[in-house]
């Protein structure tokens, strides 16, 4: 059965918290699912290369953060539902800290300009990090006609309209995922 | 009233869960419209810096949810909030992992993919548009942003606070001489 974890001697939970902890400490920026390879797959040989993917797919289609969604899933593979809450808890707990311990240090300095222009020019740099991500999915997107619109109609109808997101996916994500149903069932 | 408050942030928080398709980044959008100009929690110039101090910690860009629930009831709000953004998301994503081996290499597996990877692909860019409009950003920011573009795409391994340093450095300097 699917939802069993993999036949081999299960991993200790505190295993699990241990090892994403570290990772979600370490997460600066994104890109993680290469660290969570390693540590998984290439290190401990939790799962197979297939089992990986296959989760790392998933976690990107559905909603939610990337890399919380792949914990769950990790998580799940390994000791079921036990495993997938400490795998997302102990990600996200360590960042919760951080987060907040940096927005308070920044309110007790932000009195001074040059903290304000300091601020500005870092969050113009994190933009830049969100474009590559947007260029990467618009590249690839552009590959057909349906999907470079369907990104087209997204982009206006969010960004240059302003029109509230929610109902804007509501109305979108079916008709997309439809077009593409159609398709692929015309090419099977 | 505060109870008000923390409700506010999960009826807010709980329906992006459920619609960030291709995680944070595709939500900034929605979530700078609620939380300055609908529930006017922070300013437009307040939720800038929220988004590049929670670019610049460690963890998911969406732990700006967190920072949100800070500003608006602290302690308290920072946990509630934290929870309503990944709680319904998680549960979703284990529902969908249990049933996933079964369905494995179906048409429906391969629809999904790729009818939503382009959606997600422009909410990350109507993400981009909407922080550089609240941001009443000037040409030094577009160049920053695009130069730190560049730079993640050329060396994608760089640790990214290096860049940060890097475009708030820029900035410092740049703006007084200006």
């Amino acid at each position: 059965m699917c939802t069993m974890p993999l036949d081999r001697p299960s991993v200790p939970l505190v295993s699990i918290i241990l090892i994403f902890f570290r990772i979600g400490l370490f997460s600066f920026g994104g890109g993680l699912s290469g660290w969570i390879y390693r540590d998984v797959v290439t290190l401990r040989g939790w799962m197979t290369d297939a089992d990986f993917l296959s989760g790392l797919a998933l976690s990107q289609i559905l909603p939610g953060a990337n890399v919380t969604n792949l914990a769950v899933y990790i998580g799940q593979r390994l000791r079921g539902p036990a495993g997938a809450i400490c795998a997302v808890t102990a990600l996200v707990a360590g960042p919760f800290f951080a987060v907040i311990g940096l927005l308070v240090a920044y309110d007790r300095l932000s009195t001074m300009p040059w903290i304000q222009d300091g601020m500005s020019g870092a969050a113009a740099a994190a933009i830049g990090l969100l474009l590559v991500v947007a260029i990467k999915g618009a590249r690839s997107a552009s590959s057909s006609l349906v999907p470079f619109i369907t990104l087209a109609v997204t982009f206006t109808a969010v960004g240059i309209m302003q029109w509230p997101l929610v109902p804007v996916v509501l109305v979108l994500a079916p008709l997309s995922v439809l077009l593409a149903w159609r398709k692929a069932a015309s090419n099977a | 009233m505060r109870e008000n408050l923390l409700w506010s942030l999960v009826a807010v928080f709980v329906p992006f869960s459920l619609v960030s398709i291709g995680g944070g980044p595709s939500i900034f959008a929605g979530i700078q419209h609620q939380s300055v100009e609908v529930h006017r929690w922070v300013t437009a110039r307040e939720f800038v810096d929220l988004f590049a101090i929670a670019r610049a910690a460690p963890g998911p860009g969406s732990m700006l949810v967190t920072l949100l629930g800070w500003k608006v009831a602290g302690w308290t709000g920072a946990v509630i909030a934290t929870l309503a953004l990944f709680v319904p998301s998680s549960l979703l994503c284990y529902g969908v992992a249990r049933m996933w081996s079964h369905y494995r290499g179906r048409h429906w597996h391969t629809a999904l993919e790729t009818g939503l990877a382009p959606i997600g692909a422009g909410l990350i860019l109507a993400g981009v548009v909407a922080i550089f409009r609240v941001a009443g950003a000037g040409a030094l920011s577009w160049i920053i942003a695009a130069l730190a573009c560049l730079i993640f795409a050329w060396r994608p391994k760089l640790n990214p606070l290096f860049v940060l340093a890097g475009g708030a450095a820029a900035f410092a300097i740049l703006h007084g001489a200006i």
